[in-house]
């Protein structure tokens, strides 16, 4: 079928140039696979920083175990870190879900479509856990 | 029967596996941390320090941390590639990324390393 309208040069003809990527309405496994993406680079900067600095404030001293406790209470701090979690939350399931991929688990388009809900759907459920579990 | 001829840098699969490695020790490391957490949670300074003061987490925890430096490099060459075609300015950043990644590792042998001397 594909193919035939494929050759058919009246199509040809007409098929339309569409590219801009900001309108084009993307399927869900492109949208995790962006999200992995930008979750990523968010993670290296400023995550690995973060991460790194509260390990050393956290370990160094029961002063500074004590000054990291009071700046990770305001309200400001817990949302960029329930943001930051998420980010890392979602990088994983969906990096789990990379890995079935790449062993031929869940390459059928219905399979694979339900899979990025499900990993959409646990990157939020377990930042909501952890989040609710550590406040 | 096509005979091909192989050509490139040949570090494409190495980095490839390199990446998948890395995620595996990862999780690895989360899970057991998280079920470390979930069983006796640290509530003060002296029971988080002394949870990463053993050898073993600290050697683990090295390990998690190397992994993650490593998987990051990879990742954001990646998207480098991808998106950054100006030569320059891609090698500018790369350098500044394996630098930068460099500084975190000695950074977390400084941080876990201290952990001993307390220990001792």
């Amino acid at each position: 079928m594909v193919a035939r309208h494929l050759g058919s040069k009246k199509l040809q003809r007409t098929r339309p140039k569409f590219l801009n990527l900001m309108e084009i309405r993307q399927p869900l496994p492109a949208v995790i696979s962006f999200l992995h993406r930008v979750s990523g680079v968010l993670l290296f900067f400023p995550g690995i920083p973060l991460l790194l600095c509260g390990l050393e404030m956290t370990l160094s001293s029961p002063q500074d175990y004590a000054q990291f406790q009071s700046l990770v209470a305001s309200p400001l701090s817990k949302t960029a870190l329930t943001l930051l979690l998420w980010f890392f939350l979602h990088h994983l399931c969906a990096g789990i879900r990379f890995l079935a991929l790449d062993l031929h688990y869940g390459g059928a388009l219905a399979q694979a479509r339900l899979t990025s809900r499900v990993v959409l759907a646990a990157g939020i459920i377990l930042t909501l856990l952890v989040s609710l579990l550590i406040w | 029967m096509v005979k091909r001829i192989v050509t490139g840098a040949h570090y494409g699969l190495r980095d490839w596996l390199a990446q998948r490695v890395t995620a595996v020790v990862m999780v690895g490391f989360v899970l057991c941390l998280a079920i470390a957490l979930l069983i006796s949670p640290p509530h003060d300074y002296a029971t988080w320090k002394s949870l990463l003061s053993g050898r073993w987490m600290r050697i683990a925890a090295f390990l998690f941390l190397a992994s993650l430096f490593w998987h990051a490099w990879i990742g954001m060459r990646n998207i480098l590639m991808d998106y950054v075609h100006a030569t320059g300015l891609r090698l500018t950043l790369q350098i500044l990324i394996i630098l930068s990644l460099l500084f975190y590792t000695i950074w977390s042998v400084e941080i876990l390393w201290a952990l001993e001397l307390a220990w001792r």
